[in-house]
Formats: C-alpha cells, sequence, structure tokens
C-alpha cells in the first residue's frame, strides 16, 4: 500500500467571481521512500493539490471532495485536529518563498523549536538540542552561534535551509515541497535539491516535489504527474515521461526545456495563456492551445488511461497513437516541427 | 542607540521652535485686542496703552517670542497670564492630571473594546458579529462627541442616575475644599467622559485592528505556523497578533501623544478642567501665554509619545535597528 493515495482529488473555491474549480478529479500516489513529482505550469492546480492534502486551504472559501488516504485515514474527510496531529510530524510541508514564510519578529531557533514543542511534550532545552541537530542536518553553518539569529539575518538558500530544518525536526514520512528552489538562484537551487536527496536517504522519507522546472524532475527518480488546469494530463515514472512523453503539453514543456545537446535557434514555447478555471474549456482543456486538436478535442474530454506498453504510464489525449509515437520522437530528437 | 537619541533629541528642538513660533504668528492673525481684553470692559485708551506697553504686546512678534524664550531659557518659565497675572506653569500643572486621566483611561478602555471585536471580526468576515461591528463602526466615526456625550449624560446620568454628569476628582489626596477623592471616586467620576472620548478612537481602532489581522493571516509565516501544526490559539497569539499590532502601536502612540494637547469636546460636556478646557478659555480671552503654554506641552507630549514608540518598535521588531 502507498503511503499517500489521492483519489480522484476535487478542490473549489468560492471567489467574488464565481466558484474556481481549481483541482478537478486528481489521482496520484506515493510511496514510502519514494519521490513523486507535480509538474504544471502556474494555476494548473499543483500547489492546490497539496494544500488539499494538508487541510491548509481556507475552508471558510473551499470545499474539497475526493480521497487522500495517508496511512488508512482519508485526509479529506478528518477533522482539523486530527490534521494538526498529523502536520509537522508525519507530513510536513515547504514552501516556494523562503523569505516570507518565516515569522520576522522570532528567531530561527524559537520557530524550529515550536515545531517540535506543539508536538511533543519535552522541555525547551531539549527542543533547542534538536534544532541544533537539524540546523546542522541541512549544513547551515554554525549552528550554535545562528541559531539565536532573525529571519533577515539569513540568505535565501539559508532561509530555505532552516525551513528545511523546520519540515525534518520531527522525522516526517512524507516531505511535500511546493517549489522549494523557485525564488533561489541557480546555484543555490543546485545545492537546496541536492541536500534534499541526500536528506531524503538519511532520514527515508517520501518526498512530493511541486515544480514547473521539468529539469527539476529530470534529476529525481520516481513518478512524475504532469496536471494542466486542475486535471492529470499524463502520469508516469521519470524514465517514461522522458523517453516516450504522449501528450502535447509534456511535448510543449519538454520544448521549452534548454538543451545542451541539441542546437536549436529559440526555445519552443507554447502558445497562450493557461485558461480561467471560473469558465475552463470545454472537451480536453488543452485543446485552445494544442496544436494537434481535433474536433473530438473541443468536444469529449479525453480519460485518463494505460498508454501501451506500460500499466503505470497513464495519459488523458485523443490523439492517435502513431502520431504521439511520432511526435514525441520528434521532440526528443530537439527538431522543431515544420508547420508550427 | 545615543547616536539615535541625540539625532532625536535635536529634531525635538527643531519641532519645538517651529511649532511655538507659528503658534505665536497665528495668535496675532486672528482680529482681537489682547491688550484692550487684560486691560477690563472701563479701562481707558490711555490704560490700555499702558497694559500694551507692560505685556510687551507694542512690540513686534519675533521679539515678543524672543522675550518669551528668553523667560523660558533664563527663568524657567512660561510666562504669567495675560488676564489674571496667574503662572502659566500652574494653569499647565492643575489641569495635566485631568486631561492624562481622561486620555490614558480612554485609551485602555477603547483597546479593551478594539481588540477583540477588531480581532475576532478579522476571523469570521461578513459573519453576523462583522456586520455588527461594521455598524459601530459607522456610529462610532460618525456621531460627534459632544452629541454622544450629551446623550450619555441624558441617558446614564440623568434618566438612570448610574453615573455623575459633570465634576473630577483627584486620584491622590484631594485638595482642600473638594467634596470628593480617591481612585474608586476618581474613576467613577471618569466613566462617562472614558466612554465618550474612546468611542470615537474604538470605531476606528476596530477597522484597524481588523484590517491588520485579516492581512496578517494571509502572511506565507502564518502558512508556515499552520503547516508546523500549531494549535489555531498559538499561531493566533504568537504570529498573527504580535505582527499584526505592529501598526497599531505606532498610531496609538501618535493619538495619545495628539489628544494630550486636550479633549476639548469631552472635557467641554463633562466641566473637566483639563487642558482643553484651559486651552478654549485662554482663547476666548485672547490670553496668549496660557495658550502657548498649552501648546508647548502638547508638542513635548507628541515628542515623547513618537520617541517611545520607536523604541518600543525597536524592541518588537527585529528587524528595526536604531541609530
Amino acid at each position: 500500500m502507498a503511503l499517500l493515495e489521492v483519489e480522484n482529488l476535487r478542490t473549489r473555491f468560492r471567489t467574488d467571481d464565481g466558484i474556481v474549480q481549481a483541482v478537478d478529479g486528481v489521482t496520484f500516489a506515493v510511496d514510502r521512500g519514494k519521490t513523486l513529482g507535480i509538474v504544471g505550469e502556474s494555476g494548473s492546480g499543483k500547489s492546490v493539490s497539496c494544500l488539499t492534502v494538508m487541510g491548509l486551504n481556507d475552508p471558510h472559501t473551499s470545499t474539497s471532495e475526493g480521497v487522500a488516504r495517508f496511512e488508512g485515514v482519508n485526509l479529506i474527510e478528518a477533522t482539523q485536529e486530527e490534521l494538526r496531529k498529523l502536520r509537522g510530524t508525519r507530513i510536513a510541508m515547504i514552501f516556494q518563498d523562503p523569505m516570507t514564510s518565516l515569522n520576522p519578529v522570532k528567531s530561527i531557533g524559537w520557530q524550529l523549536q515550536e515545531a517540535v514543542l506543539v508536538h511533543r511534550n519535552i522541555s525547551r532545552k531539549e527542543a533547542r538540542a534538536r534544532a541544533l541537530e537539524v540546523m546542522k542536518a541541512v549544513r547551515i553553518p554554525h549552528p550554535e552561534r545562528r541559531i539565536d539569529d532573525y529571519p533577515h539575518q539569513f540568505s535565501g538558500g539559508m532561509r530555505q535551509r532552516v525551513m528545511i530544518a523546520m519540515a525534518l525536526i520531527n522525522e516526517p514520512d512524507l516531505l511535500i515541497a511546493d517549489e522549494p528552489t523557485t525564488a533561489l538562484d541557480v546555484t543555490t537551487q543546485a545545492q537546496i535539491l541536492d541536500l534534499m536527496r541526500g536528506l531524503q536517504l538519511d532520514f527515508g522519507m517520501a518526498i512530493i516535489m511541486v515544480t514547473h522546472d521539468l529539469g527539476v524532475v529530470a534529476e529525481m527518480d520516481g513518478d512524475v504527474v504532469v496536471m494542466y488546469a486542475g486535471r492529470v494530463a499524463e502520469a508516469g515514472n521519470v524514465d517514461e515521461i522522458f523517453t516516450r512523453p504522449q501528450h502535447p503539453y509534456t511535448w510543449g514543456l519538454l520544448g521549452s526545456l534548454p538543451r545542451l545537446d541539441v542546437q536549436v535557434d529559440r526555445l519552443v514555447q507554447i502558445a497562450g495563456q493557461p485558461p480561467s478555471l471560473l469558465h475552463p474549456p470545454s472537451g480536453c482543456r488543452f485543446h485552445p492551445r494544442c496544436p494537434f486538436a481535433m474536433d473530438v478535442c473541443r468536444t469529449t474530454e479525453p480519460l485518463l488511461a494505460a498508454s501501451p506498453g506500460s500499466a503505470t504510464h497513464l495519459q488523458a489525449c485523443h490523439l492517435a497513437q502513431a502520431d504521439k509515437d511520432r511526435e514525441a520522437a520528434r521532440v526528443l530528437a530537439g527538431t522543431q516541427r515544420t508547420d508550427s | 542607540m545615543w547616536r539615535f537619541l541625540a539625532r532625536r533629541l535635536l529634531w525635538a528642538a527643531f519641532t519645538f521652535f517651529v511649532v511655538t513660533f507659528l503658534t505665536y504668528v497665528i495668535f496675532f492673525v486672528i482680529p482681537a485686542d489682547p491688550a484692550k481684553q487684560a486691560a477690563g470692559k472701563l479701562a481707558t485708551a490711555e490704560q490700555v496703552e499702558r497694559v500694551s506697553k507692560y505685556l510687551h504686546l507694542d512690540e513686534p512678534i519675533w521679539k515678543q517670542y524672543i522675550l518669551w524664550l528668553k523667560q523660558l531659557v533664563f527663568e524657567g518659565s512660561l510666562g504669567r497670564s495675560f488676564v489674571n497675572q496667574q503662572d502659566v506653569t500652574d494653569i499647565v500643572r492643575a489641569s495635566a492630571p485631568v486631561t492624562i486621566s481622561l486620555v490614558f483611561g480612554g485609551a485602555i478602555l477603547w483597546l479593551l473594546v478594539s481588540i477583540p471585536i477588531g480581532v475576532l471580526s478579522a476571523l469570521k468576515p461578513r459573519s453576523l458579529l462583522d456586520r455588527g461591528s461594521m455598524v459601530f463602526v459607522l456610529v462610532g466615526i460618525s456621531a460627534h462627541p459632544v452629541w454622544i456625550g450629551l446623550i450619555f449624560a441624558y441617558v446614564f446620568g440623568y434618566k438612570l442616575g448610574w453615573t455623575p454628569i459633570t465634576g473630577y476628582c483627584d486620584f491622590f489626596n484631594p485638595s482642600a475644599g473638594s467634596t470628593c477623592g480617591g481612585p474608586a471616586q476618581w474613576a467613577y467620576h471618569m466613566i462617562l467622559p472614558w466612554s465618550t472620548f474612546a468611542l470615537l478612537f474604538a470605531a476606528l481602532y476596530v477597522r484597524l485592528i481588523r484590517a491588520n489581522v485579516m492581512e496578517t493571516m494571509n502572511e506565507d509565516y502564518v502558512r508556515t505556523a499552520r503547516a508546523k501544526g500549531a494549535p489555531p490559539n498559538q499561531v493566533m497569539k504568537s504570529h498573527i497578533l504580535r505582527n499584526s499590532m505592529l501598526p497599531v502601536v505606532t498610531i496609538l502612540g501618535m493619538d495619545i501623544g495628539l489628544a494630550l494637547g486636550g479633549a476639548i469636546f469631552t472635557e467641554s460636556i463633562f466641566s473637566l478642567n483639563g487642558l482643553g478646557r484651559s486651552l478654549i478659555l485662554a482663547y476666548e480671552r485672547s490670553d496668549l501665554p496660557v495658550i502657548v503654554g498649552i501648546v508647548v506641552f502638547s508638542t513635548i507630549m507628541v515628542i515623547l509619545f513618537t520617541l517611545i514608540v520607536d523604541v518600543l518598535y525597536a524592541i518588537v521588531d527585529p528587524r528595526i535597528r536604531l541609530g
């Protein structure tokens, strides 16, 4: 049994303009100690899916349905108090912007200790010792000297290390990382990703890595879910997604990645904007931006189905298999479509 | 820290000169004849002229101002009233405690009212409580303190007979001849003035606190606190309240400093002989030294409270360093 199984998850927000269906029937699973990448543009519902699992959406404006089973407990139906007891102990989360994710008026040490003290009945002194331990684990230099510093005295990369330390302090089974490197510069990004990979081995936890950057996903082992407009477009393991991508949206994402092995004049971008989820397109939600859109795409929603040859590689696209294989090969070779 | 204080003191001195000089200028712009008033109704032209000379009112404004400054610096005196030769320092000393009682009591009252209402209506926006507090805010901001004071005095003082309508009792040893004194009597007599004075501020602060709390609730670090499993009341106490009260502290300091110049309306309705009432009285009699004396006092209060706020801020918010 997987550590976390999400089935047919739906989350909608009530806004002044109407109902926004941010997540619309999403299914994925992550095994103990394994990694799952969730990829998509802004507004694809990847962050909201994670916040829903954590129970961190505003209950006044949002409602969720479906199943998110964590060790047999459906988190969607759990009470706030049940969720609170899981948060920070069994499931931890780190966020995109380390500059704003720490309380500016409390010291780093206080915030780290708080994460322990809200769950365990131990003394401040023991909590402080534990805080120093995790600061060492995330390789913050001179933890003893820095523990009483305030967030504004740390750089962005160091603050993200503090966030990771805070997430790891109770040794969770699952770490949800919501674009942990997006706000950091490129060298720092690589360091943080390295650190997370190392810590995953040391702590043996599962990681859900939410990102818009397929490059981040390419460096992981594990499964990938590609999300578009609140739905899953394609899912499979990293190898399958990168060697046999089956969905035009995935091709677009791959085509927009810079590559060292192929000479191109300019990177391909996906035309248009992600759709408004207030009024999502009919049929396949990607059809207004899809260069291969057919009549059926405008009327009928493609179902998520296994692709030939692999039961784990799922995709939701009406294109004929021969067309998919041909286009996938073209994208991987780095050649651009002649008619685009 | 010392450099900060030195710079602050320099600014304070500058502000002091500007404010007092402006008070002089404005006073002489108003068409009134202070010498005539001081000399009395039956005075002859010759007498008025003598009074004018005696009070240096025949000198140019800047010279009068310099004379006043000299007196303040070398004799430590704010001068004497034009009208009855009373020492201005004594007048300020007698009325300041009344105003201080009114302002600090009022401030405590408006904070006691506005913090819980503001926080609760931020927690449940659009709820019945939130809508109710909105009505309270509208009434508090729209209704004039004179009207509110009169209604309070009529309903609670006259109709229901719960509270006294006028008068002030000393907090400490009552002076000879006064009929009451001591903390209990003091507070009893202040209930209506406090309520009247606090209502407008309570209304403003409810909105201010509500807006600040709502803004802080959406901060990323509040989400972080919830993500680590902190219980709701701890998230409120350690993460939301502390951060959302920072701007409130600034405004509170300025409001208190300003109000110490005299809560004119409230003092007038309830016949409290505070700074505001003394100011009105002095203005009616064109009594320049008293006016300037009260202006000096309130300027010092504003400067002092701004300084207190800045120091407090540096203590509460580690990002701010004085220097």
